[in-house]
């Protein structure tokens, strides 16, 4: 039997069309856009000016504040402007436009090929490499990295989970990367648990990726305290609370976070960037992105540079069929529509989906049957159905005192309902609304 | 018969019994009220839009009650009409507010400012609003998805159906300014009526660049500055790439909107202009 | 790219789940039940489903056609399975005009009152039973014998007993007269009584149907049954003269038709796993004292809409356990 999380969940199509795919790399195109807010906190701050000349891994863009990351140029080139760009969701950000010119990396970046297995840093020196290369997590949730790794004082770390779960349908980047970078996250997570000064990590996978749980088990014969716990598959088990109800049976309470119970969860994208920062002094410029879905006409892994265009991945990608309906960075359960194909590649983007009209559109809303699958899947055990009426029509008090805020938004309650409700929709309105009103959350 | 007398008796000690009962209760649970409340309460709409600020026509009540003067107490939804029977009601002096009016300030209608994307969640500008800027280029214009609409009591605002734009009734509407807390692009003001309803407005609120702004949509604000060049009342600001007419500055003479080359700014419930010298000299000779 | 990309919130995929599927998934499970009546009560049986189907579509088209003015919504199967469920808790030879009757009760007051599907407090076709039960009670309490009648058009509603007609195992037992068949014959639905509820074999076959099909949860009806049992198990250790034994009350009458596909009814039951066991147990300790203790032989029907009332209620007090709420009390 294997280990799953213990409450609500669903198993959509895993269709993971590019599952086995080696990872490519993606040329590099002419002009880069790298956007200045690629994380969540404060935007960073330009460091570079018009002319000026950078080399990839440069850094344009120094952290804000507390909660912000640096971002590194990823490319050798000229800083063309700096100016607005139309983000994902059609708003206008500042971003660096840098018009690509040679291939030529900084001096400081170790370029030779060879696995670095030796740890001759301490705990502090290896979050502060994190920090300078600007890794925030690679899962999606691009919270910065170092700050999760510097636990309030009053709590100790003693288990670092990290998250090669993957369950969202379609995206098969970190199973790419856990395939062929096996050795890199292996020896990226023991860093992490000299960081964190823990002495266990786990490495959670989902069972349909039975070639990455066999080759990670091989291979974390050769490093202590490391173990590979494989999951039965299971939306949203990426998730980080579910992740570790699932991995160390423990539950984590309303509005608390993993280091609550001992835990720290990172995904095994932000380890391979953290083996890469530490071990090859080599800031965070690229990333595995998976191109994929029914519309796209070769589904593959790419390894990108952060600030490409999308439609340059699409392209690589053999292009997309006419009846294109959505584009979507990350996966089709928590990912967000593009409003274009020119938004650049964020440090966040595990995934371009490019779904048919006919999988995503919205069918016909009907009335709540009351059927209670929404109830029965939500992972967080809240009222789905309640949670939309209430605030459909505003109620924020009793949207407050059902613990909305507990919602984790991954979206098994939209997807199981027969009646085609809105569910999300509405509960993360209302999530906002509360969340906003300054409303503490109800313990 | 006994059991006639029976069930008589036994309901008249019931009732008796139920009649004491409810007595000390009404004694013991009677909470004053002022009865000018009631009598306020009565001449208000009834409405419970809380534009005057209060929770509902009852709480404005009370505070026109409790209040030494009826300065600051206004019922938008009933105007001076109803002012001045609460003020009769109180034996008090209302104060004069100047009607106003909810004005959309978005013209940006379907020809003018083409769709580039299809919005397909819920029909809610709240929705859309906190996902994205729009299923135009600007993300500052109107959604249309009619939160404004939902939230006016008086059914005082509609949405087009060909420009896709909320239009307000102007008899209809109280100024309470429900819409414009609806409206999570805040693009819906509450601003004079003006003298017979006529007042100028700029109709735009996107705040991006002039050339970005003209690009998404024909009828944005470029913020060229000509209007504050021409106004000689000094009614016109522009900040962040965008002009605002105060309205309390503002005296009507129409050179802005001349001058206004996306013709951004609208002249409301004038009559038209009269240019050509012939009519002119036809008037005069009714006249005379 | 000439065509413009579609935006939603996330999530961007959708299960496929509709309630047609849902309802024709039901309507699949009471094939079983369908066909032991057919066997046993043949063109009576097949006359009344045929007309109650029929009239409750027909109402419900009409309702919202012309007094609710929205779009016909028919073809989701709701008004389809109201219909068969009705038939299935009338007797066979009930004349079809009462069945009519019984169908405008059921959807026009029972469903579309309320708004239709989604937000009826009471199962629409326990509404239409019970308001026939009270209007009709000579009709409605008039069984005809299985096999027998099997080839006769409308048999006639006698006066009493006659050759065509016979009691309900459950009349029986509170009668204290006849013969009480014996479990094979009630398992198999060689019994008198509702056409629909005489085959318990074929309506758990339904069960494990839904069951497997996903399309309802265990617990309603099997804590309805274990009460049942238990309830009436207990009378009969004290007294097994006077009361039947409790496999007699879980085979007879209408409980597993009740506990398994009108207990279960999305609409009118709890949302939580709890609030279904507590409504569940409701349901049977309401059956079991009506069965024993009232005037009525049946009680399944009278508890399930007893019980409906008490959802919201329910649902209120009785929510699903959230994550992590016991880490933080202990």
């Amino acid at each position: 039997m294997l280990k799953t999380f213990r409450l609500g969940g669903i198993h959509p199509q895993e269709n993971k069309l590019s599952a086995g795919k080696k990872i490519e790399t993606l040329p590099t195109p002419g002009q880069i856009v790298i956007p200045l807010s690629q994380h969540i906190g404060a935007p960073a701050v330009a460091v570079v000016q018009k002319g000026d000349a950078v080399k990839a891994g440069t850094l344009i863009a120094k952290a804000n504040g507390f909660v912000s990351a640096g971002i590194h140029s990823s490319v050798s080139g000229i800083v063309v402007k700096i100016d607005d760009i139309t983000d994902a969701s059609g708003y206008r950000k500042p971003a660096v436009f840098i018009k690509v010119e040679g291939d030529e990396p900084e001096p400081f970046i170790d370029q030779s090929p060879g696995l670095n297995k030796n740890i001759t840093l301490s705990s502090e020196e290896i979050i502060r490499k994190i920090a300078d290369a600007g890794i925030v997590g690679m899962g999606g949730a691009t919270f910065p990295t170092h700050i999760k790794l510097t636990p309030p004082s009053d709590k100790t770390a003693q288990l670092l989970i990290i998250n090669g779960v993957e369950c969202e349908p379609y995206l098969t980047s970190d199973h790419a990367l856990m395939l062929e970078k096996g050795n890199e996250i292996m020896v990226g997570t023991q860093l992490l648990m000299r960081a964190l000064k823990v002495k266990r990590a786990v490495i959670g996978i989902e069972n349909n990726k039975k070639d990455a749980i066999v080759h990670l088990s091989d291979l974390s014969k050769n490093y202590d305290g490391i173990k590979i716990c494989p999951l039965k598959v299971k939306y949203p088990q990426g998730s980080e609370k579910q992740l570790v109800d699932a991995v160390i049976k423990r539950r984590i309470g309303s509005g608390k976070l993993p280091i609550e119970v001992g835990a720290v969860v990172q995904n095994v994208g932000t380890a391979f960037a953290v083996y890469e920062a530490v071990q090859k002094n080599k800031p965070l410029f690229e990333r595995i992105v998976t191109v994929t879905g029914k519309g796209i006409k070769n589904p593959s892994n790419y390894r990108v540079k952060i600030g490409t265009p999308v439609n340059e991945l699409i392209t690589a990608a053999g292009g997309i069929s006419e009846n294109t309906g959505k584009i979507v960075g990350g996966g089709p359960m928590m990912g967000k529509a593009l409003v274009n194909a020119e938004v650049p590649v964020t440090k966040g983007c595990s995934g371009i989906l490019v779904l048919p009209g006919e999988e995503t559109a919205r069918k016909e809303r009907r009335n709540c049957i009351r059927c209670s699958k929404c109830v029965s899947v939500c992972p967080m055990g809240l009222s789905p159905y309640l949670l939309m009426t209430v605030s459909e029509f505003s109620v924020w008090d009793k949207a407050k005192s059902e613990c909305i805020t507990d919602c984790i938004e991954c979206g098994s309650c939209s997807y199981t309902c027969p009646a085609n409700r809105p569910l999300l929709d509405y509960i993360r309105l209302g999530k906002n609304k509360v969340q906003a009103h300054g409303v503490s959350r109800i313990v | 018969m006994d059991l006639i007398l029976s069930a008589v008796i036994s309901l008249g000690v019931i009732g008796a019994v139920g009649a004491v009962v409810l007595y000390f209760a009404s004694r013991k649970f009677n909470v004053y009220e002022n009865p000018g409340i009631g009598l306020v309460n009565d001449v208000l709409p009834g409405v419970n839009c809380g534009g005057c600020g209060f929770p509902g026509c009852k709480g404005f009540a009370e505070a026109c009650v409790k209040a030494d003067s009826l300065d600051g107490l206004f019922c938008p939804a009933g105007g001076m009409e109803v002012m001045s029977k609460v003020a009769g009601i109180l034996g008090r002096e209302v104060q004069s507010a100047v009607p106003m009016i909810a004005v959309v300030r978005c013209a940006g209608s379907c020809e003018q400012r083409p769709h580039v994307n299809i919005y397909d969640g819920v029909l809610s500008c709240a929705i859309a609003a906190s996902l994205y800027g729009g299923e135009t280029g600007c993300t500052y214009g109107c959604l249309g998805f009619g939160d404004c609409v939902e939230s006016c009591l008086f059914d005082a605002i509609h949405i087009n159906a060909q420009t896709l734009l909320p239009e307000v009734v102007e008899d209809a509407c109280a100024s309470c300014g429900a819409c414009v807390k609806a409206c999570p692009k805040n693009i819906i003001e509450l601003r004079k009526k003006g003298p017979k309803s006529r007042r100028i407005f700029v109709s735009c609120v996107n705040k991006d660049q002039g050339a970005d702004a003209r690009k998404e949509c024909n009828v944005a604000c470029i913020a060229c500055g000509k209007c504050e060049k021409v106004c000689a009342f000094d009614a016109i600001t522009i900040e962040n790439n965008l002009a605002y007419i105060k309205f309390n500055k503002c005296t009507l003479c129409r050179k802005c909107v001349k001058v206004c080359p996306t013709h951004a700014i609208p002249e409301v419930n004038f009559p038209p202009e009269k240019e050509k010298p012939p009519v002119t000299v036809e008037e005069n000779e009714i006249r005379n | 790219m000439e065509n413009k990309l579609l935006i939603s919130p996330s999530p961007h995929i959708h299960g496929g789940d509709s309630i047609a599927k849902n309802m024709y998934g039901v309507l699949i499970a009471l094939i079983p039940a369908f066909l032991v009546s057919l066997y046993y009560f043949g063109i009576g049986a097949l006359l009344v489903t045929v007309v109650s189907v029929g009239s409750c579509v027909l109402f419900e088209l009409l309702i919202q056609k012309y007094l609710m003015k929205i779009n016909p919504s028919v073809c989701d199967g709701s008004a389809i399975i109201t219909g068969v469920l009705l038939a299935f808790n009338l007797p066979s030879n009930l004349p079809l005009w009462i069945v009519v009757i019984g169908a405008l009760a059921a959807i026009g007051v029972g469903k579309m009152t309320f708004g239709g599907l989604g937000n009826n407090i009471f199962n629409p076709a326990l509404v239409g039973r019970v308001f026939l039960l009270i209007s009709f009670p000579a009709q409605m309490t008039v069984w005809p014998k299985p096999v027998e009648t099997r080839w006769i058009f409308f048999p006639t509603v006698p006066d009493g007993i006659d050759g065509l007609t016979g009691a309900t195992p459950l009349a029986m037992i509170k009668g204290h007269f006849g013969h009480l068949p014996d479990y094979l014959d009630m398992l198999l639905g060689n019994t008198g009584g509702s056409f629909g509820e005489v085959g318990a074999g074929a309506l758990i076959l339904g069960l494990i149907f839904m069951l497997w099909r996903k399309i309802i949860t265990w617990h309603i009806p099997v804590f309805t049954v274990l009460t049942v049992a238990v309830f009436t198990g207990i009378m009969h250790a004290v007294n097994p003269q006077e009361y039947a034994s409790p496999l007699i009350h879980v085979l007879s009458g209408g409980l597993l038709l009740g506990a398994i596909f009108m207990a279960t009814d999305y609409v009118t039951s709890p949302m939580s796993k709890n609030g279904m066991i507590v409504y569940a147990v409701g349901i049977g300790i309401l059956t079991s004292v009506i069965r024993l203790f009232g005037v009525y032989p049946e009680g399944v029907s009278f508890a399930i809409l007893i019980m409906n009332a008490f959802t919201p209620l329910i649902n209120t007090y009785i929510k699903p356990k959230r994550f992590g709420e016991v880490a933080k009390n202990g």
